[in-house]
Formats: C-alpha cells, structure tokens, sequence
C-alpha cells in the first residue's frame, strides 16, 4: 500500500506538485495521468525518493519513506523508464542483475534469476543474456528495462511512460505482458503516461493531474460516470466513452444461458471485444466459450448496448 | 599528385647529402645519383622517378602501400650508403649530413604512406602490425651499423650514455606529469560535472593557463617554488628548486590539466541521461554509478585526454631542458649553442619518433575502447 498525504514539491517558489493525496491499494495497478508538466513524473519520482518532497509525507506499508536512507528504498522498488536506460556498456545480463548485485545475493541466485526474467519476457537466455543494448530491438530493450526493475522481486514498481518509445502494436503487446505479469507476482504498480487509452486499459485505478494537482482519483468507471472537471471529460473524451465503458467489463457479466450459431467468443474477452464481434458479424447473439472451448453459454447485442449507457 | 611532385623534385634538383669537413662548417651538397656509386646512384634515381609515376596512376591501394613502404626504406638505406661512399676514408672529423633533398623525399614518401594507409581505413589491429613492422625495420637498419656514418648517429655514438640518461627523463617527465594531471584532473572534472557554477570557472583559469607560452610559465614557476623549496622544510629534499625538474613537472602538469579536466566533463555529460537516472533509480549510491557506470561510459573520452595530453608533453618536455629539467631539449639546446645541426636533430627526431607512436598507438586503444556497446548509446 502507497500513501501519498498532501505531498507537495515546489522549483523556484512554484509548485509543480500540489498537495495532492490518494492510495494506491496492495496488487493494483496505479495510473497517473495528465499532460506534459501535469507533475505526475515528479509525483512518481517522489515515492522512491528521487526527488524529495517539500511537504507532506508517503507511507509504503505504513512506513515513511524519508525514514529510509534513499538508496536503500529505491533498491526496494522496481523503477522502469521511457527508452529504458539500459546502461549500454553492460550486458542484457548485467543489466538485469544489477539490484540483485547491489543487494548481494549469491551469484547462483542471481543467475536463475536473470535467466528467470529473460524466459518470462520471451527472450532465450542462451541467446540475449551476453547481448549488448544496442544489439536488440526497441521492444525487446524495453522488455530487458522491466526485466531489470523486477529482478529484485520489488513489491513496488514505478514506470515512467515505459511503453513512450514503442510503436503501437509492440506496446499493446507490452502492457498485455505487464498486466499478466502484475497477475503472477501481485505487484503493487504505478504507472505514468500520457496515454488515456493506456490508462484505461491498465488502471484498476486512475488519477488525473493537471498543473501540480489532482483532479480526480478514481476508478476508470468513476471517470466516466462523473468527471470531476471539464479537464477530466475532455481528457476521457466524449465520442469514444461508451465504448470506454464497455472495455472495463468482461462478458462474464453479461452472459446467459442459451445457445445461439457462428463465431464464438472467448469469456476473458472485454464487452468492447464481444461489441465488436457482434457487429462485425452482423449477429444479434453470438455463442460463448470458455478458454478451454467449453460452452458456456450466449451473449446479446442488446445486452451489451445496455451496458454502455451512461450509469448512474 | 602533390606528393609525386615533391618526390620528384626531392630526387632530381635537391642535394640529397650534404658533406662538411667537420661538425660545424658548412658544407657541399650532392644529389642522389651523385652520392652513391654510380650504377646505384642511377638505378635508385630511376626508381624513385617510377614510384612518383606511381603515385598518380591508379593502382590498388595494397599495391601503393608496398611501394610507399619499400621506398622509404630503401631512401633510409641510400642514405647510409651516401655516407659511407662520401666520406674521405680516415678522416674523423669529416661529417655526411641528410641533405634537403633526403628531408623532403622522406616527407613526401611518408605523406604518401600515411595517405595510402588512410585510404585502407586500416583496423586497430592492423595499425599497430604496421607500427611493429615499421618498427622493426627502421630498428634492423640501425643495429646493421649501415647509417653509422651518418652525422647524427655519429653524434649519437660519442654520448650514448647521456642519450638514453635524458631519454629516460624525458619520458619520465612527460609520463609522471600526464599521471599526475588524471590524479589531480579527473576529480575536478567530476566536481565541475556536480558543482554547475564551479564549472565555468575552472574550465576558464585552465583556458587561461593554457595560452601561457611554456617558458613564460616555466619563469613565472620559478619564483613560487623557490620560495617553496626555502620555506617549507623537507620540500627541497623531495627535489622541489625554483629550476630544473621541478618547475618542469608543475608546468607539464598545468598544461596537462585542460584536456584531462574538459574531456572527463564532456565524457561525464555525454553518458545517456536515462542510464544515470535508472541507476539512481536502481539503488545505486552516489559513489557506486560514479565508478560502475559513468567512468565506463567515459573511459573513450579519457583515453582521448592520454592522447592529446601524452603527444603535448612528449613535445613540450624539450623546453624542459631550458631550466636544467634535463630530457631530449639538452641536445637541441646544446646543438643550438653550437649551431651543430647534427646535435639539434639527435634531440628532435626521437621527440618526433616517441610522439608519432604514441600517437598510433593511443588512436588504436581509443577505437578498442568503442567498440562495444559504448558507441551505440543513441539505440
């Protein structure tokens, strides 16, 4: 758990952070969001002090970070950042033991690790481990920057736009890998971007800041139903909300008993996937199945439409 | 085409040796076909001619490279033959000097190898090959005893001993003073790289100290580490005197500065932002990213530093000799005085030598230590 109480951060009499309070619960997913000088990179580098706030405080599990000599919390937190900053003298393989080094673990623990990482992030050990930066792509570089800010096995993950220098297919697939990742070590997580779409598409939670305050903290769905500022409906944006609403569900939800002809669509499948589906096959209701291909039962275009109606 | 009319030139209308009757007088030059036996004299003349031809045909450049090669050794090998063919037999006070003619052939010559080389845009490794080659050729003809009647190594010979006494002083000036310089130099630039405003202001002082001509610095250090060397007990015991190395030292030290404190700035600045922030970001103490990650990111730029630093004081610790600090500048100093030009050379060509392979050898380490990873920090 993540408690930021009324931190603020001020350069030259100003203040780019602004009193700003919310928590981040254990195992979620955390995104800051807002435009360029929003603050909310600042805000990230605050909890693993980076940079030091002037006032307020933060609370990781209850214990204030300023009680800890710096290095030593950021050691504790995972920290991935826009175009990776891999260090480029050092090997895939360096690279991604380089908490654990400074941690002193053995070295036999280390290498499993790495090896670990590397086969999580499909990328063969034998083959990328003794690699320079330079040698690999872009996306596989970025994955080798996550890698490394979880080698340590960190409870906490900071990441400053990580998925800013990929292009769009590549970062779908990135933050797919993230949350299924997230999934498997329950990391607590906070992510900035400038991305809405990414946003909603990771968030369990989501904060919006503009010039140094937050606007709204919340989940996705609180932003939709009620934004708290012209800013925040602006930013969700207005054409593309119901759909937004939709991508939030899962068809678990909306699914009943019955059968009905054509593709069918997988339950893990979001209410916009399933919307989808359904148009573009020009069907009222389509079948639904389970991941192993059991039936499960039908979804209806009218059930879904209901689901994308403003809520109350 | 440059280079194959100065070859050209050099060979037909220069002297290529001059013979005076003793050390000093002037003397009476004599072209290449004159200065050896006539059947070689002419074929050497004749062969010269074709390798300035050469030069300006396209030819492949491997092919260029060989002749280049060969020529400078055989115009090397001509010039001892001159000498023993010139010399009256007997007399020990005659003296067979390299003439204009020899100067500038083995100036074009070796402009034409360095281009040649160039244009084979050779590997790291393959430069230092050619530097032992060249090494051990120009090595074997001096062991032959072929050049030994040639003036300079017979100036060598009378004083052998204090040759290498000063050689090794003049190294150790130039190697101690360029090792203090990355002692003292690297911390600054580390805290001129920390400390923003203290930056400008130290770049600016080392500037300054920069365009102090050398023996004007030499001078003005005379009067501080005089006083020194009276007041402080135990510091001229250590060798500290207003003249001879010490003054030297301090000067080679405070010209090394500049390029030691400004390239480790500019290494520390060009290592990628992102690399520092994800090692703070890491847990990375203060201490720790300065030794694992930023001095390798710098070590190219540093090495750069022991290049231009070591080819400046190897040149520079000749003026040394001036305030009694010893090393090569003791010949050129004494020749001078003596308008012996023999004497002058003795103390210069080795400058120039050490110089010249320093230089090859430090521009091959530099482009070992880019290749990898480090020069691809843009990916």
């Amino acid at each position: 758990m993540i408690d930021i109480q009324s931190v603020t951060k001020r350069y030259g009499g100003k203040a780019v952070v602004d009193a700003v309070s919310f928590s981040v619960p254990e195992g979620s997913i955390a995104v800051l969001v807002g435009t360029s000088g929003s603050g909310k990179t600042t805000l990230l580098r605050m909890i693993n002090q980076l940079v030091s706030q002037d006032e307020g405080a933060i609370l990781i599990g209850g214990e204030d970070t300023r009680g800890i000599p710096g290095h030593e919390l950021r050691r504790r937190i995972g920290y991935a950042i826009q175009g990776h900053g891999l260090f480029p003298h050092r090997t895939v393989a360096e690279n991604i033991a380089t908490v654990p080094r400074l941690l002193k673990w053995e070295r036999s623990r280390i290498d499993a690790k790495v090896a670990e990482l590397l086969t999580l992030f499909q990328l063969d050990p034998a083959l990328y481990a003794d690699r320079y930066p330079h040698q690999l792509s872009g996306g596989q570089q970025q994955r080798v920057g996550v890698a490394r800010a979880l080698a340590a096995e960190p409870k906490i993950l900071l990441m400053d736009e990580p998925f800013g220098a990929l292009d769009p297919v590549l970062r779908g697939t990135a933050q797919d890998e993230l949350l299924a990742i997230q999934k498997r070590f329950g990391t607590t997580i906070v992510i900035v971007t400038h991305d809405i779409n990414e946003a909603f598409h990771l968030g369990d939670t989501i904060a919006v800041m503009d010039k140094g305050k937050l606007l709204q903290y919340g989940h996705p769905i609180d932003l939709l139903k009620t934004p708290a500022t012209p800013f925040v409906e602006g930013l969700v944006g207005t054409f593309d909300r119901p759909f937004r609403l939709l991508s939030l569900g899962t068809i678990a939800s909306v699914v009943e008993p019955g059968d009905a002809p054509g593709e069918p669509i997988g339950i893990d499948k979001t209410q916009q996937e399933a919307l989808a589906a359904l148009m573009w096959a020009g069907a009222q209701v389509l079948p639904v199945t389970a991941e192993d291909g059991a039936k499960l039962g039908r979804v209806r275009l009218e059930t879904l439409l209901g689901q994308a109606i403003r809520p109350q | 085409m440059l280079m194959a009319a100065i070859v050209l030139a050099a060979t037909l209308f220069l002297p290529f040796v001059v013979v005076k009757p003793n050390r000093i007088l002037q003397g009476q030059g004599r072209s290449l076909a004159e200065s050896l036996a006539p059947w070689a004299g002419t074929a050497l003349t004749l062969a010269l001619l074709l390798v300035a031809l050469s030069l300006i045909f396209r030819l492949p450049t491997g092919v260029k490279l060989v002749i280049t090669m060969v020529s400078l050794a055989a115009t090397i090998l001509a010039l001892g033959g001159a000498a023993h063919a010139q010399l009256p037999p007997g007399n020990s006070y005659a003296r067979v000097s390299p003439g204009s003619g020899f100067w500038l052939l083995l100036f074009g010559l070796s402009l034409a190898t360095i281009d040649v080389i160039a244009r084979l845009k050779p590997s790291p490794q393959f430069r230092l090959l050619l530097l032992l080659i060249a090494a051990i050729v120009i090595g074997g003809i001096f062991a032959s005893g072929i050049l030994s009647e040639i003036s300079v190594i017979k100036e060598y010979s009378n004083r052998s001993d204090a040759f290498w006494a000063e050689m090794r002083r003049h190294v150790t000036l130039a190697l101690g003073s360029m090792c203090l310089a990355f002692v003292l130099g690297v911390p600054i630039g580390v805290l001129c790289n920390r400390v923003k405003w203290l930056r400008a202001s130290a770049l600016n002082t080392l500037n300054i100290l920069q365009t102090v001509p050398s023996i004007a610095l030499f001078g003005l250090l005379i009067l501080p580490l005089g006083w020194i060397a009276a007041n402080i007990p135990g510091a001229s015991a250590i060798g500290i005197a207003g003249i001879g190395v010490a003054p030297a030292f301090v000067a080679l030290v405070l010209y090394s500065l500049l390029p030691v404190v400004a390239n480790t700035v500019a290494g520390l600045e060009n290592v990628p932002r992102e690399a520092n922030d994800a090692a703070r970001g890491a847990g990375m103490t203060d201490m720790q990213r300065l030794v694992s990650i930023e001095f390798p990111l710098t070590f190219p730029s540093l090495l750069a530093a022991v290049r231009i630093v070591l080819i400046q004081n190897i040149g520079m610790a000749t003026i040394a000799a001036l305030i009694g600090g010893g090393g090569m500048g003791v010949f050129v100093f004494q020749g001078l005085g003596q308008s012996a030009m023999d004497l002058v050379l003795l103390g210069a060509l080795p400058t120039v030598a050490m110089s010249f392979i320093a230089a090859i050898i430090l521009g091959a380490l530099v482009d070992f230590s880019t290749s990898p990873g480090t020069e691809a920090r843009s990916a």
